[in-house]
């Protein structure tokens, strides 16, 4: 049973009974960490060569696009003076961890379109040649009218794409790491102000962009009935288990040392962490969706179960991992403002559904990047023509041409 | 000065640090290049007899450079009658349910326990507790917050825009223009004295009634206070009231271990407050 909770535990600052920060911020390290996560994935593969992920690199590296352009959407809706955002650009203050978000997320969004577009230069040039009319025009204008392909160009947009790339690991672990700073560097909040935080953040983020990796790689091949990539998944999976341990252990740690030396505020974030946040925390975060992948992953690692024992293994482990950071994500930004900073006490948040910062928003920000990878998907094929998501593209697109192919699935 | 020092009960005061943040710097030289800007115009037209309609000046004139703002409250003094919450609400529309200041009951138990309560900020006042009987009661007190304008403000480090600033007097404001309302403020504070204004979507909080103490009128709180617990006053001035009561009692700050050196002394303070 769980413990029934008053929605406000002894005493609160009267300021502090409106949670500040709201699921949109919730949301907003959340998608961040996807992008991070997955642009490291397809790093893996252009950096450091891990031949497995080649079917899954470029399609890491558009997802991680897609939730990079949504990114600061939650954070829109959540200002109170939306229309002012620009001014974060144009008056940064030199002291605030917060003011470095324009430039780094800039500098990120620069780095991430120039290597998606060497990436898909190639393959767009051959879809402008084979298409007429209106089509044509659109492939020719996504190439920017520059349609020279041979070994020159390609070995030049090759280097140009690998230096991004390489650029792009520290830029990104800036932009999510940076995320966790946010936090970690509030002094009032005892249950936010560690270093680890940044770390903690950074790994998750890898955590969670490599589950939706997996969770879409299955979800697509499942839809257009193209044999899994066992190679592939076998690396994500394995690369899954092991950051997903490196992470949990540091999550663990960062609570683990706080109990064990005893502080000051020990004992109000004990009461935080076993009443406030049971359900979320300990249940979801720790149990359901730590643990339970955990095992998963160890036995599909270790005991190689049958293909597809091993398929509904790594995928739900994936499903679960994108709901335990989540739920990280929820238990750290709503978490740390139910404690009030009296130490006496613990106010309640309840997400609205239907205003700008409910749920129902929350939810359709979360989904719009995955319709915006469909649509591109529509467009141009995500996966190297010679494995067999590629191919499905190819001979789908073959059916239609001259018109533009339909997204996946229909 | 030391901690130690401060807490021997010392007869030396906080000096403002020399170190300015830079946002006070900028703003001042925006100030002067207003100021320039406005001088031009006012050759043009009439501007100089309305600016002195609309900003009434001590003996003529305030110099923000002059002044180093405190306050301090006499915890031995207050009656925990809400006057200042109310006054402050009615002074700077502060919207239902948020508090430029409130007022806090402690009650210490027999058995050990302490508890708090401000209920609605104590903008009515205080109804004896229901859950307590007196005869468990060892002591209470009452005890007024309000933004503690600290020299070194964790509000004004983190606001990614500069609307959060000290002011060259030494308060701790927002410039309402400008404020993108992101709440980064309303996390960094430890005292739990600011929020977003539904009204105006921008962070909120106290700002010493700046509006009336540049003109050399009492804060409203301290006007309404009918028991003299509540003292602003200028720190730079040695015969300020300030001055005398920080040189004549045993005063403590809030959270002092966090560093944020807040200029809002409490006399009489207990550890047990935070
Ligand atoms: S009390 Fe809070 S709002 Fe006031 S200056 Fe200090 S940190 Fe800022
Ligand atoms: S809410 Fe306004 S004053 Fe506060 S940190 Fe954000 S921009 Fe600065």
């Amino acid at each position: 049973m769980l413990p029934v909770v008053p929605s406000v535990i002894g005493y609160v600052f009267p300021n502090e009974l409106h949670v500040t920060w709201t699921v949109m911020i919730v949301l907003y390290p959340y998608i961040t960490g996807l992008v991070a996560g997955a642009f490291i994935v397809s790093s893996l593969y252009h950096i450091f060569g891990r031949e497995s992920l080649r079917p899954i690199a470029r399609f890491a590296l558009v997802s991680s696009l897609a939730f990079l352009l949504f990114a600061p959407l939650p954070l829109l809706l959540h200002l109170g003076r939306p229309e002012r955002a620009f001014n974060i650009l144009i008056t940064p203050s030199k002291t605030s961890a917060m003011a470095g978000f324009g430039i780094i997320y800039l500098t990120y969004l620069v780095i991430v379109v120039i290597e998606v577009w060497l990436t898909l230069r190639e393959d767009m040039v051959h879809l402008a040649e084979s298409r007429t009319g209106f089509a044509r025009l659109f492939y020719r204008t996504l190439t920017l009218f520059d349609t020279t392909i041979d070994e020159k160009t390609k070995a030049f947009d090759h280097k140009v794409a690998k230096f991004l790339a390489a650029l792009g690991i520290p830029v990104a672990c800036f932009l999510h790491g940076y995320v966790g700073f946010l936090f970690g560097s509030i002094k009032a909040n005892p249950w936010w102000s560690t270093p680890l935080m940044f770390v903690i953040f950074l790994l998750s983020a890898i955590v969670s962009g490599i589950a939706v990796l997996v969770f879409l790689f299955y979800f697509v091949s499942w839809l257009r009935k193209v044999p899994i990539d066992r190679a592939c998944v076998g690396t994500l999976a394995s690369f899954l288990w092991g950051f997903m341990i490196v992470d949990v252990t540091l999550e663990l740690l960062e609570v683990l040392s706080i109990a064990y030396q005893q502080t000051r505020e020990w004992e109000p974030l004990q009461f935080l962490i076993l009443h406030k946040l049971f359900f979320t925390y300990v249940v979801v975060q720790l149990l359901l969706c730590s643990l339970v992948p955990f095992l998963f992953l160890a036995f599909n690692a270790i005991a190689k179960p049958r293909e597809k024992l091993s398929n509904v293994l790594v995928f739900s482990s994936a499903v679960l991992l994108l709901v335990q950071v989540i739920s990280m994500r929820w238990n750290v930004v709503i978490g740390g403002q139910l404690l009030s900073k009296s130490f006496r006490g613990y106010t309640t948040y309840v997400p609205g559904l239907w205003n700008k910062e409910g749920l129902v928003v929350a939810a359709v920000v979360f989904i719009v990047p995955f319709i915006l990878l469909r649509f591109v998907d529509g467009v141009i094929s995500l996966f190297p023509a010679d494995t067999p998501l590629g191919a499905w593209w190819a001979r789908r697109a073959a059916g239609k041409t001259p018109a533009v192919p339909a997204p996946f699935g229909t | 000065m030391s901690e130690e020092e401060k807490k021997g009960g010392t007869l030396s005061l906080p000096e403002p640090s020399e170190k300015k943040p830079g946002g006070s710097l900028a703003r001042r030289d925006l100030l002067k290049y207003s100021a320039a800007g406005l001088a031009g115009l006012v050759t043009l037209g009439k501007i100089d007899d309305l600016l002195a309609e609309s900003y009434p000046t001590i003996g003529g004139s305030y110099h923000p450079d002059e002044h180093w703002w405190g306050f301090v409250v006499d915890l031995r003094k207050c009656i925990g009658c809400g006057a200042c919450v109310r006054a402050c609400k009615e002074e700077n529309s502060v919207p239902d349910g948020f508090f430029r200041t409130w007022v806090e009951r402690y009650t210490f138990l027999k058995d050990g326990r302490v508890l708090v309560d401000s209920p609605d900020g104590a903008l009515e006042g205080f109804e004896p507790r229901a859950d307590v009987k007196p005869e468990e009661v060892t002591k209470s007190f009452f005890v007024p917050k309000l933004c503690n304008h600290c020299e070194q403000s964790p509000c004004v480090q983190v606001c990614p825009v500069g609307a959060s600033y000290q002011s060259p007097d030494g308060l701790v404001l927002i410039d309402k223009t400008h404020c993108i309302g992101c709440g980064y403020c309303v996390q960094a504070c430890p005292y739990g004295c600011r929020y977003l204004n539904p009204v105006t979507g921008t962070a909120d909080k106290c700002t010493m009634c700046y509006h009336r103490i540049s003109k050399g009128l009492k804060t409203a709180c301290v006007e309404a206070c009918p028991h003299g617990a509540r003292h602003y006053g200028d720190l730079k001035d040695p015969n300020s009231e300030v001055r005398r009561l920080l040189n004549t009692s045993r005063y403590g700050v809030l959270k002092p271990d966090l560093g944020t050196h807040p200029k809002c002394f409490y006399i009489g303070l207990d550890e047990e407050v935070v």
